[in-house]
């Protein structure tokens, strides 16, 4: 018998007494607990606002609060202008991307040459670039995450090698919540998954040394989302 | 030999009187728990929380065989190879393997407690090859060389300047002891490392059934990069870290930040599900997954027990555990310290060496209350008393149960004892507390209340 088939019939076997259930009477034991829906997750979650703008502002909160850089701007041109500015401010000389859409359009607005990772690339000089700007699948209010997968946001080390990472995102990408991202990853994704799927919420952080919060521990010191 | 049983009572009691080890964990518990409450308070019903959470491990669990087996055909579909390990041996002689075939030289680690419980570090060592911690916490205690002292914050016992003076010992690089610039020291060394690494080792929070996805939680970007970087992937999990479905994650994450660290959600959540695949231009190549059970089918046997393999290893309940706070995660001498620690070790290790454990308690019941998931903790550790001495009751156990049977169970006998026991004191209060004191062991740290003048019954015949 192969290590596997060890193990499951250790596992049948164990199984064959029935556990209690935590919180319950014992002869609910042999009913079979409901797994929780969404609805259910979304009655004990931290609240959401239904409108657009309350979600926004719930997602600037959370953003100001994790020290990510949140910009919501009128359209495309703006963003691309916004990002000329922090491009000027942090001077930056190399700048690594991916072929998509939005950072396409962002990126011919910097006139910079562009490292870009959707095709064949050098490690290393990933890892020389001053910002990786990648798009994303979502942002997401109740947490002021960005959802991104290796297929959006190409790859997976664009968005963790260069020390300063730049999100950009359309109005329609804001999801509520958690239970909304999770569902969107399944109808975009469910037929094949990418193979790395991050929620990445504010900058990379730190408490090892007296609990005291180190931004920039070993992924990007900054992230800046621009929304349009 | 020194049994673990006589090593953490020694410890304990160095610890206990550390004035100095004492301040630096309460000052980080409070800190820990302002942040864990505020987080706990914006769920919207955290109780409710918990029980779905509760129940939707226990799913998981009883019937692990099947969201096992569904989580490695998903897995496997996307090229993922997948290994299973009964025993810590076959899982270093599995993971040492893989590293033989790849030609392997440096290994970039990120944080997995399955790894210090099988001792994988001192293996792939022993085997010559480098092995890099990229924790930040659990880079430094690396580099001093020593375990692990909480399963969430590696090195929470160091002040700054221990940690500047081993970075200056083992790397020659410390400007000075400000923690914004020992973090960026690190950050230097292991920059490098991440990208000489020919394969990387992470561990994994969670397994998702549905997807076959394997979840890692983390704040610093380590687990990220090990998984971005090196050629081969390795992630070393338990089998019982099943979870059925991807959204049972919009449950799971924020508990676990909540109770891990007190966020609302930890800096990086991210799934994986195969090495790169068509179309994609970077990750691993290889992509391994290694399934442990090293004695985690012996708990699930055990139905009573069951319910602590619910464990999601954010370790709130070492955090609120008195016991903890006051020895420290060295003194239990295992892999997982606390009242989880306490609860499963005798079971994972043995019984019998590992029972002093079930008695590093004060049975408060804090654990249990905290727990995310609802695990029974301190009625576990009550349990693993009861198993132990009915496997083997300790001598002076026996004669005192022996002697206490028949005169509890005569009142006149019982009267008679009191009134004796009352006189008894009178004479102990000379001795007692000092050398010549009988039952000093017990009385030089505990205070023996004095037995009432008179009983109820007592009372009674005489009151007005």
């Amino acid at each position: 018998m192969s290590e596997r088939d060890n193990i499951l019939a250790r596992i049948r076997e164990a199984l064959a007494v029935p556990a209690p259930m935590p919180g319950r009477d014992h002869d609910a034991a042999r009913s079979r607990p409901v797994l929780p829906t969404t609805a259910d997750q979304r009655r004990v979650l931290p609240a959401v606002g239904k409108s657009f703008d309350e979600q926004l502002a719930l997602f600037r909160k959370n953003a100001a609060d994790l020290r990510a850089d949140f910009r919501f701007v009128q359209d495309l041109d703006a963003l691309a202008a916004e990002l000329k500015r922090i491009c000027a401010a942090e001077n930056w000389q190399r700048v690594a991307s991916h072929g998509k859409e939005l950072t396409g359009a962002a990126c011919r607005a910097l006139g910079l040459p562009v490292l870009l990772t959707d095709q064949a690339f050098d490690k290393r000089e990933l890892a020389r670039c001053d910002v990786g700007i990648s798009e994303c699948d979502a942002l997401v209010a109740q947490t002021g995450s960005v959802v991104i997968t290796s297929r959006s946001a190409g790859g997976r080390a664009l968005s963790v090698l260069p020390p300063h990472h730049v999100v950009v995102a359309r109005r329609e990408q804001l999801v509520p919540d958690l239970p909304a991202a999770f569902a969107l990853l399944k109808s975009k994704y469910g037929a094949s998954y990418p193979s790395m799927i991050s929620i990445t919420t504010g900058p990379s952080r730190t408490g090892d040394i007296e609990r005291i919060l180190v931004l920039g521990a070993h992924g990007p010191k900054k992230l800046t989302i621009l929304c349009f | 030999m020194t049994t673990p049983a006589v090593q953490f009572k020694q410890d304990a009691r160095r610890l206990s009187a550390d004035l100095r080890h004492r301040r630096i964990i309460q000052t980080a518990m409070g800190n820990y728990e302002v942040a864990r409450d505020q987080r706990k308070a914006a769920f919207q019903d955290w109780q409710g929380a918990r029980q779905m959470a509760a129940e939707t491990k226990w799913e998981a669990v009883n019937h692990l065989d099947r969201h096992l087996e569904e989580f490695v055909r998903n897995l496997e579909a996307r090229g993922a190879k997948v290994h299973w390990a009964s025993t810590g041996q076959q899982a270093r002689d599995l993971i040492l393997g893989i590293l033989r075939t790849k030609n392997t030289r440096v290994i970039v680690k990120s944080k997995a407690m399955t790894s210090e419980e099988i001792h994988l570090n001192e293996a792939m060592e022993q085997a010559g090859y480098e092995v890099v911690e990229s924790d930040l916490g659990e880079f430094i205690v690396q580099l001093r060389e020593e375990p692990p002292y909480h399963i969430v914050f590696p090195a929470m016992h160091l002040t700054r300047d221990e940690i500047k003076d081993v970075f200056q010992r083992k790397l020659g690089d410390a400007p000075s002891s400000n923690p914004e610039e020992l973090t960026m020291v690190a950050r230097r060394v292991l920059r490098e490392k991440y990208l000489q690494a020919d394969v990387g080792i992470t561990g994994a929070n969670f397994a998702i059934a549905e997807t076959g996805m394997l979840s890692i939680t983390e704040n610093e970007g380590n687990a990220r990069l090990t998984a971005a970087l090196p050629r081969t992937m390795i992630t070393l999990v338990g089998i019982e870290k099943v979870l059925p479905r991807l959204e049972d994650l919009a449950l799971f994450l924020p508990m676990l930040a909540a109770m891990g660290t007190g966020q609302a959600i930890s800096c990086y959540n991210t799934l994986y599900g195969g090495p790169r695949q068509p179309g994609e231009t970077d990750g691993p190549e290889e992509y391994h997954v290694v399934l442990l059970d090293n004695h985690r089918t012996a708990l699930l046997a055990d139905a009573e027990q069951r319910d602590s393999l619910h464990c999601i290893r954010c370790g709130a309940c070492l955090n609120v555990c008195p016991i903890f706070r006051n020895v420290g995660g060295h003194t239990y001498g295992t892999t997982y310290s606390g009242p989880i620690g306490a609860v499963i070790t005798p079971n994972l290790r043995d019984l019998n060496e590992w029972q002093h454990l079930s008695y590093a308690s004060s049975l408060c019941g804090a654990c249990s209350e905290t727990c995310p998931v609802k695990i029974n903790l301190h009625h576990h550790l009550l349990q693993n008393r009861r198993n132990a001495s009915r496997r083997k009751p300790s001598w002076w156990q026996k004669i005192a149960f022996k002697v206490f049977a028949p005169v509890a169970a005569k009142p006149a006998l019982w009267s008679l004892v009191t009134r004796m026991g009352r006189l008894g004191q009178k004479g102990h209060r000379l001795v007692k507390g000092g050398r010549l004191d009988p039952a000093y062991a017990w009385t030089k740290t505990r205070d023996l209340p004095p037995i009432a003048r008179q009983t109820f019954k007592e009372w009674w015949r005489v009151r007005p």
